[in-house]
């Protein structure tokens, strides 16, 4: 018994422990690394491409998942000027696009900033300013652009992505990859069923200015999604990520350049 | 053999880590919405407390006193971060929906609770299976749990309609409250209470009893 | 300021850590017999969460996250995956410096406290806010609010069942639910208190 007590002893086993333990956990961290990674873009492609309509678990695979993605292309846009930024601007500011990521820099000084308390209707408290869109060319036409948006339910921030079509007005539909909402209530923002009314509806009316609306009950017209029944906060937190992200703070100057773009 | 099958299959029933020990509890509540989720969360559970029972039990004779639980923890939070990175890599959905709770393995009692109690006094193969048995009966009640609440809450198991769904055209209207946390309470309470009532030797005793009423004329 | 009293307030009540997260469960439903034990714990409990979030925090900031070591040249390393690791080794050293501490300094807190202590490394709260903490992307002084937070949040809660626990022993329950069926059971329905605060917007 007291060779085991020994303070020899306890450094050895506790050194030995350290050795194996770190062996195991590293190894295994750096193996399965470049799988978890090409899961994570996987998964992010899968939304991007859920919300313009066009992925459906069911059906697809993941190697058409890759297929189907090759049609987008991405873009980092500025927030402040509403211009599509070129690849030396993009470079200039330290941004690679192959691993950028806009969840990762939002509290980098640089990058990101907060947002005034009036303005920020989505209740976000910061926002990247170079957020990365994607933009779906057919035919040499552009044809949607699919925009990265989050805002604050019930629970927490839900982010998803909004696609539109080209000409910056039509919604073509919406995807939610992280939420916290309450399930069967809240949480139905994922219901493909739900999701199915967006397509089609208008963001912006005569004047210019936001129209679409999430709203209590059932909706109507070109400008009206139904609320969810029994998740009023959240209803009201996606009805306010749309106002924010589609408004003049938020997304508006970008879609306004975004005819200068489509011949490229 | 036959003492092997009993450390296999005592913890389920007659010694159950959630009804009886009082282990494990959290993570028995909040992922068991969804059945699919809560059977990856079985298997990540079992793997850990059998794998960390059978190192523990093998390196026991070795064990300095002064390090032991320091030492406990090590093998456990390295054994969760490697079911982690694996269920990274091949279950990503899943791991996305289990966030913090895969972590929380690591504080889960029954991997504490079976390192202390059984594979510091026993040798590695019979630690492991008694990791099996108490990983199996952990999942017994979870699958319990998720199944009510799944089936009840969207009228579906492991995402396949059982019950159609109102808002899917159907006719069951969801049961809300199964969906919320708080339904698995009452659901692993009403599976002690028939448990207990199977196994009477469960029954806790009680502390005070009720006396009868008194009659008028002994009041006075 | 206004953002860390809010953080604060949903910490203790809207999610809450022990009647919405359901973490700290095995301890919160063995050691809520008495009023009295379960002040104890309470304390030990914020205690711990007040130092041990912030201090992961550092931790996670200086250390393991992505491009933390950039000071030691190796900007693109991530020794995320190491994080479990380290959060539970700060949690058992915090827990015994802590005990230390108050044994030689506040012997009378020590006394009142002492067997509680140990079981603090296991209580899943701990880790889980720690991990809460991490997912959301807290800074220093956002995880000092919540750990406070979230530690005060399940002392109120532990208190309050075992304040329900120590009338509920006079009544007549069933047999089967007798003792645990039944705590299960008016957990539950605190629970179901609480989800009426989600509510509340901060």
């Amino acid at each position: 018994m007291s060779s085991r007590e020994s303070i020899n002893k306890t450094l050895l086993v506790a050194f030995c422990l350290c050795v194996v333990c770190s062996i195991v956990v590293s190894g295994t961290a750096v193996i399965l690394k470049p799988m978890q990674d090409a899961n994570r873009v996987l998964d992010r492609n899968k939304n991007i491409l859920s919300a313009a309509g066009l992925y459906d678990p069911a059906v697809h695979s993941d190697e058409e998942v890759a297929e189907m993605f090759a049609a987008f292309s991405p873009r980092v846009v500025d927030l402040h000027s509403g211009e599509f930024l070129s690849e030396s601007e993009v470079s200039d500011l330290g941004i690679d696009p192959a691993s950028y990521d806009q969840r990762t820099v939002i509290n980098d000084p640089e990058l990101s900033e907060a947002i005034p308390p009036e303005q920020d209707v989505a209740d976000i408290k910061r926002r990247v300013i170079y957020p990365m869109v994607y933009l779906q060319q057919q035919d040499g036409e552009l044809s949607t652009i699919i925009l990265p948006v989050n805002g604050y339910g019930l629970w927490g921030i839900m982010y998803g992505y909004l696609a539109l079509e080209a000409d910056g007005n039509t919604v073509k539909g919406i995807s939610f990859y992280e939420l916290q909402e309450t399930p069967g209530l809240g949480a139905e923002v994922r219901n493909p069923r739900w999701q199915a009314l967006w397509p089609g509806k208008k963001v912006y009316d005569e004047s210019g200015e936001v129209a679409l609306q999430v709203v209590k009950g059932t909706g109507s017209g070109q400008y009206q999604i139904d609320g969810l029944s029994g998740a009023t906060l959240t209803t009201r937190g996606v009805d306010n990520m749309v106002e924010y992200w589609l408004g003049e703070n938020g997304y508006g100057p970008v879609l306004d350049n975004l005819q200068s773009v489509s011949g490229d | 053999m036959a003492n092997a099958k009993k450390v296999v299959l005592n913890p389920l029933l007659d010694n159950n880590p959630i009804a009886l020990q009082i282990l494990g509890v959290c993570s028995a509540l909040a992922v068991t919405t969804q059945l699919s989720v809560t059977l990856v969360m079985c298997v990540a559970l079992t793997t850990v407390v059998a794998f960390s029972n059978m190192f523990i039990s093998m390196i026991r004779h070795h064990m300095p006193s002064s390090i032991r639980i320091i030492i406990q923890m090590t093998i456990i939070a390295s054994l969760v971060i490697a079911v982690d990175q694996f269920l990274q890599a091949f279950a990503y959905e899943i791991s996305k929906s289990l966030s913090v709770f895969v972590g929380l393995i690591i504080t889960n009692c029954i991997v504490m609770g079976r390192a202390e109690a059984f594979a510091m006094k026993n040798p590695p193969f019979i630690s492991f299976l008694d990791g099996v048995g108490n990983g199996l009966g952990y999942s017994l009640v979870l699958i319990v749990v998720a199944s009510v609440r799944e089936l009840f809450g969207s009228g579906s198991l492991l995402g396949y309609q059982i019950l159609p769904l109102v808002e899917n055209g159907g006719w069951y209207q969801g049961n809300g409250l199964m969906l919320l946390s708080p339904s698995a309470f009452f659901i692993i309470g009403f599976f002690i209470w028939a448990l207990r009532a199977a196994k009477k030797e469960q029954v806790e005793t009680r502390e005070f009893r009720m006396a009868g009423h008194t009659e008028a004329e002994e009041a006075v | 300021m206004e953002q860390l009293l809010s953080l604060f307030v949903r910490a203790v009540f809207i999610e809450n850590m022990a009647l919405q997260m359901f973490l700290g469960m095995c301890t919160f439903l063995a050691v809520s017999k008495k009023v009295e034990t379960a002040i104890g714990l309470g304390v030990a409990v914020v205690v711990v969460l007040g130092i041990t979030v912030p201090v992961n925090n550092l931790m996670f900031n200086f250390l393991l996250r992505e491009g933390a070591l950039e000071w030691l040249g190796l900007g693109g390393m991530s020794l995320e995956f190491l994080g479990y690791l380290c959060y539970i080794g700060v949690i058992a050293a915090m827990v015994q410096i802590l005990e230390m501490f108050l044994d030689k300094f506040v012997p009378a807190l020590y006394n009142a406290l002492g067997v509680f202590l140990p079981l603090i490394t296991v209580n899943c709260a701990i880790l889980g806010a720690t991990l809460f903490m991490t997912q959301r992307d807290y800074n220093f002084s956002e995880s000092v609010a919540f750990g406070l937070g979230a530690g005060v949040g399940w002392a109120l809660a532990i208190i309050l069942l075992a304040g329900i626990r120590e009338k509920l022993k006079y009544s007549d329950v069933p047999e089967g639910l007798r003792g645990l069926g039944i705590t299960f059971i008016t957990t539950g329905l605190m629970s179901l208190g609480f989800m009426s605060l989600g509510g509340i917007s901060l």
